[in-house]
């Protein structure tokens, strides 16, 4: 998911730019099932872990199309799919007014440098105008240099939140 | 979060010079714009340069360009060619670190810099370039607004007269 460690570079590389060199040939439209398959590939080359249980229930949860408050696109070239990003709008999380909140997005290695990440972050978050907010999170490892560099030059900065956590004593 | 005066400097030229690597700039122009003596600029520019993050260019128009790759160089590159952020210093002991108290505390330290060193790690210049458009782009967009107000505010105070 978006705090996944990506092996050598973010969803367009560690320095990627919006529009950078974009791919004109890639679209990026709303999942469809047939394309698990891809995006568990995807996931597994990338985390090195497949889960693909996971990613069938993302896609029944996520996966209608058509509703701006749950999105998981992906971006397809010559007919497969080389990245996906998943988020959705949430209400009144920690108090915050509802917002988007990117929870995965990732690029095929081979297909990164071309702006692919940058789309698909761009086509969610214009699917996050239309359902009415103004505003978009993500989080992910504080180590996880290359997509914290993505997302840096997406226009993202630190927000008001700071995610705490404690081991629970057995 | 205080960066030593070097480090600060070093970021403002590479930035300056990033801006448009094409061009040559004198490093008399940075030490006038950030108030800074040229002495202690061309000791940053040196270290800069051995680095090569920048080179200098003699003659007329000459000065120092970018020599570095903007999408690539990060605010921690440049810092750490200039200091240790604390608690990367692994062997620096400070007194009373070892005591029960002293190892909370650098624990919440810890944390604080770690955050800092991911932070840094993250901003290439590219991003910061970016940063620094949309910071004018808003300024410009503000001081349009306010003027508009302003010159509405003063026909509505004609009008009235």
């Amino acid at each position: 998911m978006a705090a996944r460690r990506a092996r050598r570079e973010g969803p367009d590389g560690a320095s990627a730019q919006a529009g950078a060199a974009s791919t004109p040939a890639v679209s990026i439209r709303a999942v469809r099932r047939g394309d698990l398959r891809e995006i568990v590939a995807i996931d597994a080359a990338v985390t090195g872990i497949e889960k693909r249980g996971y990613w069938h229930a993302l896609f029944r949860r996520y996966g209608g199309g058509g509703d701006a408050l749950r999105q998981f696109l992906v971006a397809e070239e010559g007919g497969a799919v080389v990245g996906f990003v998943i988020g959705e709008v949430r209400d009144w999380e920690f108090g915050s007014p509802p917002c988007g909140w990117v929870f995965g997005i990732d690029v095929r290695p081979d297909a990164r440098q071309h702006g692919v990440g940058a789309r698909l972050l761009a086509a969610i978050c214009a699917g996050f105008r239309r359902a009415g907010v103004t505003k978009v999170r993500t989080m992910l490892a504080r180590d996880n240099t290359l997509i914290l560099s993505f997302f840096r030059s997406q226009g993202m900065m630190a927000g008001p939140f700071i995610p705490l956590e404690m081991d629970l004593e057995r | 979060m205080k960066l030593q005066k070097n480090t600060r400097l070093a970021l403002y030229s590479v930035l300056e010079f990033a801006m448009d690597p094409t061009r040559h700039v004198a490093a008399a122009e940075i030490a006038t714009k950030y108030g800074v003596s040229p002495h202690h600029l061309a000791k940053v520019l040196s270290e800069l340069a051995r680095a090569g993050v920048v080179e200098s260019v003699r003659g007329v128009g000459g000065g120092y360009r970018f020599a570095g790759n903007a999408r690539r160089l990060t605010l921690m590159d440049v810092i750490r060619m200039f200091e240790e952020l604390s608690g990367s210093d692994g062997e620096r002991r400070e007194p009373g670190e070892r005591t029960p108290v002293g190892r909370a505390l650098s624990a919440v330290l810890s944390e604080i810099d770690e955050i800092a060193t991911a932070t840094f790690s993250s901003i290439t210049l590219a991003t910061m370039l970016r940063l620094l458009e949309r910071q004018q782009r808003q300024a410009t967009t503000a001081a349009r607004r306010s003027g508009r107000a302003e010159q509405a505010a003063a026909r509505r105070a004609a009008r009235r007269d």
